[in-house]
């Protein structure tokens, strides 16, 4: 018997120990990222890093203006496209869709999720980037195309987590609605959305998480040059594809600009986070 | 003009209706154009012989390799640290300040973009650690990564375990951990199995964090210090470099290929699993 309580007493240790593998991860990532990156900060000065608009590193040049600018401008226009679509398929999946449909609806929604981001930069190249060079003008890589693209792929992201939140309101209030002679519509619009609103901004923040921090399929669909864009048919580099597109050669100054950049991302996303945990906690609060 | 209620109603729904559609026609152009034109570049020479020419010409062989044993080691690395965190979540611990501090570690870490990962991989076990891009450097790098996922979904599984499970095993007089391990574990390992399964379909899919990591040397591996390519990777640097573009979309087919029957797989198991409990 005390054999086997020493026994517990271990596992529960370990087990204790193995529970802050999680937060242990973060925490080094975070300690190695911003010691390899903010060093070079310093020694040129925060300021030139964000606000500098000259992205040349072979000549010391770490301006990050454009691509902060464009890692945004991106987001924007992939909200665009994802928040409507999204938030459409939960009011549908949760209000109108039959437990049959459902079945159908929501693996399929699962699968986009799981579809590689390469897969969708290729489905960009080869099909978007085309039609928007024929029918619009420029390049076809642009601003536009990569919108277009990080939109449906943040769709599972918005539609899971509104999902949530509309399955979270109380089913009386629906059921008092609809029993006091509202439409299902106005029952959505004047009841649901605002209950569930908090869930719902928390969706739109993970998904503005997802859109930022998403590197291959930008790469391949948005034309990287490092400016800011003066429309949405203009190429684009985001924070991310400044990272992948030249940490392949970079060393010295310049490898550490790059770990700068991944600083920027990092505190960006850190902030949507937290702003995510945010919202969604007041909702059970 | 009164607006009729009813109308609205009808209108607004058919919108909404169209708008799910397009999002499930959307998903099933992506499968069905992959498909098509992959399909008929895989054969079986295609999945077994060795790439020539930088990939122009020949198959894709080693990249599925390098596919396997980069995820291989990911899941290894990855399950017991989730699973042994979700266990103590939701068994050895009351929700406190504590627990929501792992969960709020796991919540950011699953948050955090891949491309900070293989920044993160490339700096401590390619440079520091000295393991230069390698299999063993990509699997790390990606046992990080998934493992938020494995946690979260662990622990929907161990708590969908039913409360009179554990009464019964403890009024026969087992301790916590033979409660847990006998009778706990098994019941939710189907979840937790599915867990495992999609983090593998992540593994798969991933390029940013393994391009950096593992690197995209193009031989068959030969230990887990030798540089890798994997399916992901070699897929990207074919459409990107245009190094041929039936290769890219074979590569592409054999890529959807493994993520459909991984995501069917996950489904059936999770549903077996809630069927069981409810």
């Amino acid at each position: 018997m005390t054999r086997l309580e020493r026994n517990d007493r271990l596992v529960r240790l370990a087990l204790l120990m193995i529970a802050f593998s999680a937060v242990s991860i973060l925490i080094v990532i975070t300690v190695f990222i911003f010691s390899e990156g903010t060093p070079v900060m310093f020694r040129h000065g925060p300021g030139r890093f964000l606000l500098g608009l000259d992205w040349y590193p072979s000549e010391k040049a770490f301006g990050l203006l454009p691509m902060i600018v464009g890692s945004f401008v991106v987001t924007a226009g992939a909200l665009l496209v994802g928040v409507p679509l999204g938030l459409a398929c939960a009011v549908v999946l949760t209000q109108f869709a039959s437990k049959r449909m459902g079945r159908i609806l929501k693996p399929a929604i699962e699968l986009l999720a799981g579809i590689p981001s390469v897969v969708y930069g290729f489905i960009g190249i080869v099909v978007i980037v085309p039609l928007i060079r024929d029918n619009l003008g420029g390049p076809g890589l642009s601003v536009l195309a990569a919108a277009i693209v990080l939109g449906i792929m943040i769709l599972p992201t918005v539609i899971s987590i509104s999902v949530d939140a509309f399955q979270a309101v109380p089913s009386a209030y629906r059921e008092g609605s609809i029993a006091l002679g509202a439409t299902v519509w106005q029952t959505i619009h004047m009841v649901l959305l605002p209950a569930a609103r908090s869930g719902i901004v928390a969706a739109v923040i993970l998904g503005m998480g997802r859109a930022i921090g998403e590197t291959m399929a930008v790469i391949m669909i948005a034309g990287n040059a490092a400016a800011i864009p003066g429309s949405p048919l203009a190429p684009v580099r985001t924070l991310t594809s400044n990272i992948a597109l030249e940490m392949g050669y970079a060393s010295g100054e310049h490898r550490e600009a790059l770990f700068a950049t991944g600083v920027i991302l990092f505190v960006i996303i850190m902030a949507l986070n937290t702003l995510a945990n945010r919202a969604s906690s007041r909702r059970k609060g | 003009m009164a607006r009729n209620p009813r109308l609205t109603q009808k209108i607004v729904q058919a919108v909404l209706w169209a708008m799910t559609g397009t999002t499930v026609l959307i998903l099933i152009f992506i499968v069905a154009f992959i498909l098509r034109r992959g399909l008929p570049e895989v054969g079986l020479g295609f999945l077994t012989r060795p790439p020539e020419n930088m990939g122009a010409q020949g198959g894709i062989f080693p990249t599925i390799v390098g596919t396997l044993a980069l995820t291989l080691i990911a899941i290894l690395i990855a399950t017991p640290l989730g699973v042994g965190t979700a266990i103590y979540l939701t068994e050895y611990t009351r929700e406190s300040r504590l627990t929501r501090i792992i969960r709020f570690g796991a919540e950011c870490l699953a948050g955090i973009p891949s491309i900070l990962f293989g920044l993160f991989g490339f700096i401590l076990f390619v440079t520091k650690l000295k393991l230069g891009w390698s299999i063993l450097s990509g699997g790390l790098t990606l046992s990080f990564m998934i493992l938020p996922t494995i946690i979260r979904t662990s622990e929907e599984a161990i708590r969908s375990v039913p409360a009179a499970y554990r009464e019964v095993s403890a009024s026969l007089g087992c301790t916590k951990w033979q409660t847990v391990s006998r009778v706990v574990l098994p019941s939710a390992l189907p979840g937790i199995t599915t867990g495992v399964i999609l983090s593998v379909g992540r593994s798969i899919g991933e390029t940013a964090a393994v391009i950096f990591t593992a690197g995209s040397a193009l031989h068959l591996p030969t230990s887990l210090f030798s540089s890798s390519r994997t399916m992901a990777v070699h897929f990207y640097i074919l459409a990107r470099e245009g190094i041929s573009m039936p290769n890219a979309y074979g590569t592409a087919a054999v890529l959807v290929v493994t993520i459909l029957l991984i995501n069917v797989a996950s489904y059936t198991l999770m549903h077996r699993f809630i069927r069981k409990y409810s």
